[in-house]
């Protein structure tokens, strides 16, 4: 089970309205609408993708996410999903207030490019990192804004929007496999900047 | 199809075969949008598959412009080109034959078989043709003859409605005037309504049969004459609009004929001899009364008519509101080198659609073909209709709630508490993926 599945069953309310943006084959859409009867849309934009997602019975739209929302009306959402993208996006400030215009919530998931063996890659060997989550060479990335939580943080204080909740997870296939423990559990915690490579974050506007 | 000895050729290999059209007479009177009234009228209708039980496997096709009920397979051994759309439907294809009872007619008003401008004028007393005598038809009236023919052909709900360009109009209508008699609508290459542009270049097709000297006030087939002229030049101008400039580049570019410049009128460039070729063929085989009520039958389509005349509504709110009943499932397909119905039309029918959170898919394929793209074995495209015909009907999308409903869904209690405590990103769980996962 993947773990953006798994929150999504926490975070989004049973038979809410949700768009989900760069929802690739729909697989978090379908789960969502199994699970918790959801409805709504996903924004696609790598035509192969959309017809896996389209043959599942999906409501799939081809859309460029640096396009913006703006074909939808405010609040038209209670949730806008959007994993692994905003890193990829022109424009992810823009893109973020936009998604809490047409949606009450976004839940968002992006990697942590502050983690240590990003952190160890450009400080010790002085190469921009590559790494499982991040598997890509600095010229052919489509990761062109990527940011750390504490930039996000950052970024969300700037603009007045509130962390409701936040989910930090290190990768378990690892070689060092010490997130199963107990001790490193609790180090991650205390350290997610550091020892995380991937958040999910639920935030909306503040009141 | 292995069957029969004479189909060995490979041409039938992945097609319907052999087909045969059927007539049917409908004699009760049809009053049309125009308030005038058809005594009874024949459409000539092909069909391909086998219909299961309860006939809930059936497929309409709506034809464009040009198009006729000859959508797929052969009419004879010796025939070269198979129907107009034999790339979207036979076995194995994305619109199956194997799994669907596909239903193609010709329309009222055209010049394949049904009754239009070439058949006999019941109220003449020599059995001349209408003419021009031929009451305009809408898109509308195009759909209340295929319920007529759904009802005789003991068809309640469609599975799916699935037209091109001009057929993607009457899918569309379909879905506003009958939402409880279809379950898809496929509208592939079309638009909500035409363009101040669009009407320009049908008037131009118009003017050019209206004012050729042999078109005798569209009595031409009594007089003896064809205005083939202007039929030719109507049809040259459309075809320019179903292209585009890059794949006229790469067919023609510049080339001459002979190979250097003749100084003269006749026939020099490649894409002048092309395009005559293009609109004589047409000419042959198609009637001006026909183009001339065709044209018009695509100015006219506006599904908003007669449900929200309201002036005071926007184009886009008119459009919102005439969708708000529709109860089918919606796969809008527009390419992206259409400049006839540019994707920006497909796109404002989504935007209707999705305002209404109507369950809807939208691909915008990239394909060099302009308009005619609709015509073409595109994979993108055909899997696209393809997986959209066979998927599996989601109760979700099917009732979706109006994001200003008041039926829209709340946040249970306990969401909204969460949502109210003070943020609690420090005390949050971070845990490793294999203990998220376990959640």
């Amino acid at each position: 089970m993947r773990i953006d599945h798994e929150l999504a069953k926490r975070w989004i309310a049973p038979n809410s309205r949700i768009l989900d943006l760069g929802c690739g084959d729909g697989s978090l859409l379908a789960h969502m609408q199994e699970s918790l009867g959801v409805s709504g849309y996903g924004l696609e934009l790598d035509g192969d993708k959309i017809n896996e997602g389209i043959a599942k019975g999906l409501n799939i739209i081809e859309q460029d996410l640096n396009d913006g929302l703006a074909r939808f009306a405010d609040n038209s959402f209670d949730t806008v999903v959007m994993a692994q993208a905003l890193q990829a996006v022109k424009s992810p400030d823009t893109l973020l207030l936009d998604m809490l215009r047409v949606g009450r919530e976004a839940v968002i998931t992006f990697p942590n490019f502050a983690h240590w063996q990003n952190r160890l890659h450009l400080g010790l060997k002085g190469l921009m990192p590559v790494s499982e989550a991040l598997p890509y060479e600095w010229y052919n990335t489509p990761n062109i804004h990527l940011c750390t939580f504490k930039d996000f943080e950052k970024l969300c204080a700037d603009n007045n929007i509130r962390i409701v909740n936040r989910f930090a997870v290190t990768d378990s296939n690892s070689r060092f496999q010490a997130g199963r423990h107990p001790l490193m559990t609790a180090l991650v915690r205390r350290a997610p900047n550091l020892l995380a490579d991937v958040a999910i974050y639920r935030v909306t506007l503040q009141d | 199809m292995s069957a029969h000895p004479e189909l060995t050729d490979p041409k039938f290999n992945d097609s319907v075969g052999i087909v045969t059209p059927e007539t049917l007479h409908f004699d009760t009177p049809l009053t049309l949008e125009c308030n005038r009234t058809l005594p009874a009228f024949d459409l000539v209708v092909e069909t391909y598959g086998t219909p299961n039980a309860d006939m809930s496997n059936a497929v309409l096709i709506c034809h464009a412009l040009s198009g006729s009920h000859h959508a797929a397979g052969y009419h004879s051994v010796e025939d070269k080109k198979p129907g107009w759309w034999d790339t979207m439907i036979g076995p194995g294809k994305p619109i199956d034959t194997n799994h669907y009872y596909v239903v193609c007619l010709n329309n009222i008003g055209s010049c394949h078989g049904s009754t239009g401008p070439t058949t006999p004028n019941p109220d003449s007393a020599t059995g001349a043709p209408y003419g021009p005598d031929f009451p305009l038809i809408t898109i509308k009236d195009w759909v209340t003859t295929q319920v007529m023919l759904a009802d005789r052909l003991g068809i309640q709900v469609w599975h799916a409605i699935v037209g091109g360009s001009m057929g993607g109009m009457q899918a569309l209508q379909w879905s506003v005037d009958y939402p409880d008699r279809l379950q898809r609508c496929v509208i592939i290459a079309s638009t909500p309504k035409l363009s101040a542009q669009n009407i320009a270049f049908n008037e131009v097709a118009r003017q050019s049969i209206l004012s050729d000297p042999d078109f005798k006030n569209g009595y031409y087939l009594e007089a003896g004459t064809y205005p083939r002229r202007g039929l030719i030049l109507a049809r040259m101008v459309g075809h320019i609009t179903y292209l585009t400039e890059d794949a006229m580049k790469s067919k023609f570019g510049r080339d001459l004929k002979s190979g250097k410049f003749m100084y003269g009128y006749d026939v020099e460039f490649q894409v002048e001899s092309y395009l005559r070729y293009q609109g004589e063929r047409f000419s042959e085989n198609f009637d001006a009364n026909t183009y001339l009520l065709m044209t018009k039958a695509l100015d006219y389509f506006d599904p908003t008519r007669g449900y929200f005349d309201d002036d005071s509504l926007s184009d886009i709110e008119a459009l919102k509101a005439t969708l708000a009943h529709t109860q089918c499932q919606f796969l809008v397909v527009s390419f992206t080198t259409d400049w006839r119905f540019a994707p920006e039309r497909s796109q404002e029918l989504v935007d209707a659609l999705m305002a209404n959170a109507k369950p809807v898919s939208y691909v915008n394929v990239d394909a060099p073909h302009g308009h005619d793209s609709f015509l073409f074995d595109i994979p993108r495209y055909m899997n696209a209709v393809r997986g959209f015909m066979n998927a599996p009907f989601l109760a979700q999308s099917r009732v979706a709630v109006p994001p200003d409903s008041q039926a829209q869904p709340c946040p249970t209690q306990q969401e909204r508490q969460q949502t109210a405590k003070p943020p609690q990103s420090e005390t949050a769980p971070v845990t490793d993926r294999s203990q998220g996962a376990d959640l």
